[in-house]
């Protein structure tokens, strides 16, 4: 039984998109991103250093060919900025689908979303596939899904916060109105708090200081990889009714 | 000799030269970056009919590790 998830038209096995940053080094980040079990690594576009060319690069470790790389615009906080990053980054690497976030506010790191839905409405009408940062509001993920996103990611809690998911009534009602792909995108600190997500109903996770800042980020890696897979299929399987009080689980009947 | 602004810092170059010719001065391989060219994104196809000259503002970018 297949159980792929779908972006853009393009079929993944796995249902972890992990970012790369914040590692020891570029070693780390590789043993890191395949026991994740990710096919989908979000980087960064930044200035090339040219007076230290020539030094290690992330796609010396990762193979650009072996993982979709989906280039994002954290650290732009006006529309205009991330438009012209993924304008780069398209130049650079020639992949359409990319990650638009367009921060608000230093502290919190929230998305500003007037912004954010313009930039959105400039980078599809160029051919762009969007996968979209946003806040938890049901209402601002349909207009995202509305003018042509491809995938709505709204946080489960601040940008590398580890708090987990604070507003899952928020995530379940975006995730069972959406008829495009509904990943948590930022705010998961454990495994128990990815699974959650997907038992929500998200068709992804999205994470990178959960790993990246954990003792042991190649076994958090696993651990992330194990919990989105369980969480999964827990939502699938559909879970057994609460109830208020105990249902015996061996039979009563021959009881001596 | 030129006076040009490549990623925000000030370079001083012997004379005019087109952008493949830049990056293989700074031993910058073309196939990993994206270059702007006075606010101009430059498709790689082109980049050795693009010549760079005094008073231009280059900035040439990667991918790096990020969430």
């Amino acid at each position: 039984m297949t159980d792929s998830l779908i972006i853009a038209g393009k079929e993944y096995k796995s249902r972890l998109i992990v970012g790369t940053g914040k590692y020891k080094d570029f070693e780390e980040t590789k043993l890191a991103v395949e026991a994740s079990g990710a096919e989908i690594v979000t980087v960064a576009v930044r200035r090339v250093n040219i007076s230290k060319s020539g030094e290690p690069m992330l796609a010396d470790f990762l193979d650009p060919k072996k993982y979709t790389y989906l280039p994002n615009t954290a650290g732009c906080f006006t529309g205009d900025d991330a438009v012209r990053t993924l304008r780069l980054a398209r130049e650079a690497g020639g992949w359409d689908l990319v990650k638009l976030e367009v921060l608000g506010d230093q502290k919190t790191l929230y998305p500003n979303m007037p912004e954010t839905v313009e930039a959105a409405k400039t980078l599809i009408s160029e051919g762009f596939q969007v996968m979209v940062y946003c806040n938890d509001d049901p209402i601002q993920a349909k207009i995202l899904e509305d003018i042509g996103c491809c995938a709505i990611m709204p946080f489960g809690a601040p940008i590398g916060s580890g708090l987990g998911i604070q507003n899952p009534v928020g995530i379940r009602i975006i995730v069972e109105q959406a008829n495009v792909p509904v990943l948590v995108d930022a705010g998961v600190g454990t495994a128990s708090e990815a699974a959650q997500a997907m038992e929500l109903g998200c068709d992804a996770v999205l994470m990178n200081t959960a790993i990246a800042e954990a003792k042991d980020p190649v076994r958090m890696a696993r651990a992330m990889n194990h919990a989105v897979q369980a969480g999964r299929d827990a939502y699938l399987s559909g879970r057994m009714p609460k109830k208020l009080y105990a249902d015996p689980s061996s039979p009563l009947a021959g009881l001596i | 000799m030129i006076n040009v602004t490549i990623n925000g810092d000030p370079h001083r170059l012997d004379s005019d030269l087109n952008l493949n010719e830049l990056l293989r001065k700074f031993d910058i391989e073309e196939d990993n970056v994206a270059v702007e060219h006075n606010r101009e994104i430059v498709p790689k196809s082109t980049f050795d009919r693009v010549i760079v000259t005094d008073g231009d503002n280059l900035e040439i970018v990667h991918f790096i590790g990020g969430g």
